[in-house]
């Protein structure tokens, strides 16, 4: 991360977003209240399930929505009195999107984009071959977009995204439903952006955990339109370390409801359909030792196959603060 | 569009020197302008869809008028019809229904997060449009020339191109508040559309000269500016003979007043829009 001295890439304060409040009804709260700064050269990320309110953020950060009540400032400028001067320094990318036309070649459609941010032609040219190398669309190049798989659509949306070489981009679930290589690939083209073109900023909003550690400076971790916790990622760890993360593969006559575990919180994996074991996963504090915990499930009639353990990860980070896993979706709106 | 604000001082290093505003226009306009030309050549399908078969409209005209003795003039006058039935049925499907189908398609949000000119994209489709329907034009001018043996009378070229290029930018406008209008109306603009197309057309006279109506012509004619031009252009090929509605300086005079409030409304529908969008959340969904 490189900062530099200045206004906040994104500056947050007390915002909020009602939706459905101007037809009648108390309306869906996507935000409430929240208070976000973002330093120049930071690869930011927004952690949250369904409805959390990380789209309504990214869309009123990108001009595209209203707040309901507080202030956003981007690059320095307000999003509502200032928009033109945030677009002009902002680009977006959603996961999932089907930008273009299907008459255009990718390269026709990059440089599109380009000229709707004012880059002259040669350079538009220029900068549509370059990004069409990095996400590996350089052979298709001359092909119409209709033709393209979504994956190849998907990664040519990436790549309009860098078009005008914004100063602050906001990414949306970018990698969503690409192959895991693509989507590998793709997070190092933008740690090298951030690391190689000075003062430039991301937010990313992801649900892949793996992207926010890999790629994040910080992550702010969002539910029900609010921010619970934000800090570095191994900041983030330290709020919930103290013990190790285990995961046992039992066997036994027992009934899973017949274990008893004082003082944890066990979690049973579903049966494994050929060995007919299951996985048991559970905390177990400092202050315990592992070998107590498997003499009484043994005792309890249950044979032990196998033990891991692993350090903590910003998914037991996210499941601590929020109370449920990212995949335990609430409803869209966000 | 206001003039560019000075980046702050600690902002990051431009990889592309900001665009001044007419450049930026510019640009986004030919882009889009692009897209439809393209669209068009690369679409065989669209040749026949928008060429080809509304010339047989024309031709019936031009051999009913032939089979009842009628002047010579009506042939002409019914191939002008045919003409710009061409450009109708581009500013209706073309323009009216695109920021609807953008919007389906999920572009419409990367418009409006874009710091182009939204009037920019809109002239762009219509420029496009008018350049790539004018070379499908061909097809009627080829029938209703080449193929009926349609006579055209000297006329003054310069007149002609004239009253055409203001026809056409009174047209367009309309085209452009539609385009807004439709994206308003949803799932109903396919619906509405068909609903125009055709009182439009008779509303405009493409067929038959628009004093036919007599007062109510006039009327009609103010209300659909394709019904001024095709009168205007009329007059100019054909002179008495097209049987005009009022004085082709006339025409042209409201013709150009009506493109000024034609583009004044669409630039101000666009923007409200915009604002709806934002303060409601919708429009730039695909699914809302």
């Amino acid at each position: 991360m490189s900062t530099s001295a200045g206004p906040a890439a994104v500056e947050v304060r007390g915002l909020t977003r009602i939706f459905g409040a101007s037809r009648g009804g108390a309306g869906v709260r996507a935000l409430a209240g929240v208070d976000l700064r973002i330093e120049r050269g930071e690869v930011f990320g927004l952690l949250g399930p369904n409805g959390a309110g990380k789209t309504t953020l990214i869309k009123i950060l990108s001009t595209l929505l209203f707040p309901t009540s507080g202030a956003a400032k981007v690059a320095g400028f307000d999003v509502v009195a200032d928009a033109q001067e945030v677009r002009r320094r902002i680009s977006l990318v959603s996961g999932g999107e089907s930008a273009g036309y299907g008459v255009l070649t990718v390269r026709e459609c990059l440089w599109m984009f380009g000229q709707y941010y004012g880059v002259t032609g040669a350079e538009a040219w220029r900068r549509a071959d370059e990004l069409l190398a990095v996400v590996d669309l350089g052979d298709q190049a001359h092909q119409r977009i209709n033709r393209l798989s979504t994956g190849q659509r998907q990664r040519m949306n990436f790549a309009r995204g860098f078009m005008s070489d914004p100063e602050i981009l906001f990414l949306d679930e970018p990698t969503l439903g690409m192959d895991v290589n693509a989507a590998r690939a793709l997070r190092e083209y933008v740690a090298a952006w951030v690391r190689e073109r000075s003062g430039r900023t991301v937010l990313l909003t992801t649900h892949y955990m793996a992207e926010a550690e890999q790629l994040c400076d910080r992550v702010a971790i969002i539910d029900r339109g609010a921010v619970l916790a934000c800090d570095s990622t191994p900041a983030l760890r330290r709020q919930v370390q103290g013990g190790q993360h285990v995961e046992l593969e039992l066997r036994g006559e027992a009934a899973p409801a017949e274990a008893t575990l004082p003082g944890l919180t066990p979690v049973w994996g579903a049966p494994h359909p050929e060995r007919g074991t299951r996985t048991l996963k559970f905390r177990l504090p400092p202050e315990r030792a592992l070998v107590g915990v498997l003499h009484a499930l043994e005792r309890q009639g249950f044979q032990v196959d196998g033990i891991s353990t692993r350090e903590t990860t910003l998914e037991d980070v996210f499941i601590a603060i929020v109370g449920r896993g990212l995949e335990d979706t609430g409803v869209e709106g966000g | 569009m206001r003039a560019p604000v000075p980046a702050p001082a600690h902002a990051a290093e431009a990889a592309i020197p900001p665009a001044g505003a007419f450049t930026l226009f510019r640009r986004t306009m030919m882009a889009r302008a692009y897209v439809r030309w393209i669209g068009s050549m690369r679409e065989p399908s669209y040749l026949l869809a928008d060429a080809v078969f509304p010339t047989i409209g024309m031709a019936s005209y031009v051999l009913l008028y032939r089979a009842l003795g009628a002047p010579r003039s009506f042939e002409t006058l019914a191939v002008l019809g045919g003409v710009l039935a061409t450009y109708w049925l581009n500013v209706l499907w073309g323009m009216g229904t695109q920021l609807y189908w953008e919007k389906q398609q999920g572009q419409l949000q990367l418009y409006f997060v874009a710091p182009c000119s939204r009037m920019a994209i809109l002239s762009g489709m219509a420029l496009g449009g008018i350049a790539a329907t004018t070379l499908r034009t061909v097809a009627a001018l080829a029938v209703g020339f080449g193929l009926l043996g349609v006579r055209l009378p000297a006329f003054d070229p310069l007149a002609l191109l004239g009253v055409f290029l203001v026809s056409m930018t009174a047209l367009y406008a309309m085209g452009m508040i539609l385009s807004s209008a439709f994206l308003l109306l949803g799932r109903e603009a396919w619906h509405l559309a068909n609903a125009v197309q055709e009182p439009v057309t008779f509303l405009s006279g493409l067929y038959f000269p628009l004093s036919t109506f007599g007062q109510f012509g006039l009327v009609a004619a103010t209300l659909v500016p394709l019904g001024l031009g095709v009168d205007a252009l009329r007059q100019v090929l054909l002179g008495r003979a097209a049987h005009g509605l009022m004085p082709v300086p006339a025409e042209v005079g409201v013709l150009a007043a009506l493109s000024v409030v034609l583009l004044w409304l669409a630039r101000f529908s666009l923007a409200h829009l915009e604002n709806l969008a934002k303060r409601e959340g919708r429009l730039t969904q695909r699914w809302q």
